[in-house]
């Protein structure tokens, strides 16, 4: 297969062929974190701008530490700092920072949709880190990586997706991709954090955790945003700890070896209890690791991508 | 495109590497130290052959390692068609051995560059050495290999292709001439 995407904004728009090229060339880069040298040349003379309209640490310095494995220049643009404070528009600013020769715009944004607009508007490509309740591919690919490296495999799984399905980007962008890999995905939440038409997306509904753990080969647990809620919907912390969280005693009553993910940051006690986040079932760190495999193998093919249109003009 | 001649073939080309592993042993007195890293894709397999040819010798293993270069290739924002990256598979610690890179085809001598850059960032080997099936001509860097199986003077509008039983199910060389 030939990558020829210059920006990954999704994965609803990627074929199967192409998710998997992206999990496969991954895992060539894994080893490169293992080694003395924790360097390749291979983005060597390219700029990759984090541009952060939303908090975040761990995907930004996680797609940091990505670029920087493959020799690229990272500049972090944290937006309360920035012009954007002064009213800068979205597009001005990608603009701006293509006339700056950069290579590679890694977005965080809070409006859905927002990755998707910037790449109509500039020529050099864009990485969606999150865009609103949209999407979130890196996120959702490092937890299918870590999936397969677990399991062997992703076709014929049962995955259980848990938490704020409606306001979860994680959510959507997980169910796009293992459903396109054959996997049976059941999202399980409060009704009222079940957006309506969820279902046409091929996926099981419920609202009951210990139906949707029995026959689940992975769990991934998805951190309650209370953030989010500016309507006073989300259930009270224990109430929702009691009926979804996902505690030693629930996992008793699932498959003994079932996996047990988390995209973080961890609400402990909240959806998920200590023993179950530090126990034995969960790859929670180990998907930290594998992001960087992950991110490595999309900044590398889009920007092979880019170039090759342009040695293809040329 | 047309095969202009046959150059190897499976006897030819299983005497040469017979001969090459002799060689190997020959100057570095014995495989103390010695590793292969075959460079993807049939670099891999002739060093995987070349070791069973030398453990035949020497009744000893020798260790073989695969090495994946294309992240140190200096034409990729050159190629229309970008390359697969694979995974580099070295089990071992290559400081202070003496390396045989493993190639198939010796020709501008940039896969070779970008193979010891590659290998370095993993290791600061006591030597490297290289060992090619077919050395075509035409160098642009400053690289020579210390074992040759064959020879072939090719022109520019030739390309040399080297077929092997595990990747291709033939075991042969070939010179294609390009219209």
């Amino acid at each position: 297969m030939i990558w020829t995407r210059k920006d990954l904004l999704g994965l609803e728009e990627l074929t199967r062929e192409e998710i998997e090229f992206i999990l496969s060339t991954a895992e060539s880069f894994k080893e490169v974190s293992t080694r003395d040298i924790k360097k390749v040349p291979a983005l060597r003379g390219k700029t990759v701008v984090n541009l952060f309209y939303e908090p975040s640490t761990r995907t930004r310095v996680s797609f940091e530490v990505a670029a920087k494995r493959l020799s690229a220049d990272v500049i972090n643009i944290a937006t309360e700092t920035s012009s954007v404070k002064k009213g800068e528009t979205l597009i001005d600013t990608g603009m701006n920072i293509q006339a700056l020769k950069a290579d590679i715009i890694v977005m965080r944004h809070n409006y859905s949709g927002a990755a998707v607009m910037l790449a109509r508007h500039v020529d050099i490509s864009v990485v969606n880190a999150g865009d609103g309740w949209h999407e979130h591919p890196t996120q959702a690919l490092l937890d299918m990586f870590t999936l397969k490296e677990k399991l062997g495999r992703i076709e014929g799984l049962n995955v259980t997706i848990v938490g704020d399905i409606a306001h979860s980007r994680v959510a959507r962008s997980n169910i796009w991709g293992l459903t396109k890999l054959g996997a049976k995905v059941t999202v399980c939440a409060p009704k009222i954090l079940i957006p309506v038409g969820i279902d046409k997306m091929g996926v099981f509904v419920t609202d009951d955790i210990d139906a949707a753990l029995t026959k689940a080969d992975a769990v991934n647990v998805l951190r309650m945003q209370f953030e989010r809620d500016d309507g006073n919907v989300f259930p009270q912390q224990l109430e929702y700890f009691k009926k979804f969280g996902i505690t030693k005693d629930r996992l008793l009553k699932a498959k003994k070896n079932i996996i047990v993910m988390h995209p973080g940051p961890l609400n402990r006690g909240i959806e998920i209890s200590s023993e179950v986040a530090d126990g034995q079932n969960s790859v929670i760190l180990e998907q930290v690791t594998n992001g960087i495999a992950v991110r490595m193998a999309v900044l590398f093919l889009v920007a092979q991508a880019r170039d090759s249109k342009n040695a293809n003009t040329n | 495109m047309k095969e202009k001649a046959k150059i190897l073939d499976t006897e030819t080309l299983n005497r040469s590497l017979i001969r090459i592993a002799h060689e190997i042993l020959e100057k570095n007195k014995g495989i103390k130290d010695l590793c292969l890293v075959g460079i993807r894709n049939r670099g891999a397999y002739l060093a995987k052959r070349l070791s069973v040819c030398i453990e035949q010798i020497e009744k000893e293993k020798v260790s073989v390692g695969i090495l994946d270069i294309t992240l140190y290739r200096d034409d990729l924002t050159l190629i229309a068609q970008q390359p697969v990256v694979h995974k580099t598979e070295i089990d071992f610690d290559i400081t202070g051995k003496t390396i045989v890179l493993v190639d198939d085809v010796l020709y501008t001598g940039r896969t070779i560059r970008a193979a010891m850059d590659a290998l370095i960032d993993l290791g600061r080997p006591k030597s490297v050495q290289l060992a090619v099936l077919v050395d075509r001509g035409h160098r642009e860097l400053p690289i020579r290999a210390d074992y040759v199986g064959k020879n072939i003077p090719t022109g520019k509008n030739e390309t040399v292709e080297v077929r092997l039983a595990e990747a291709d199910g033939v075991d042969e060389v070939v010179i294609i001439e390009k219209d």
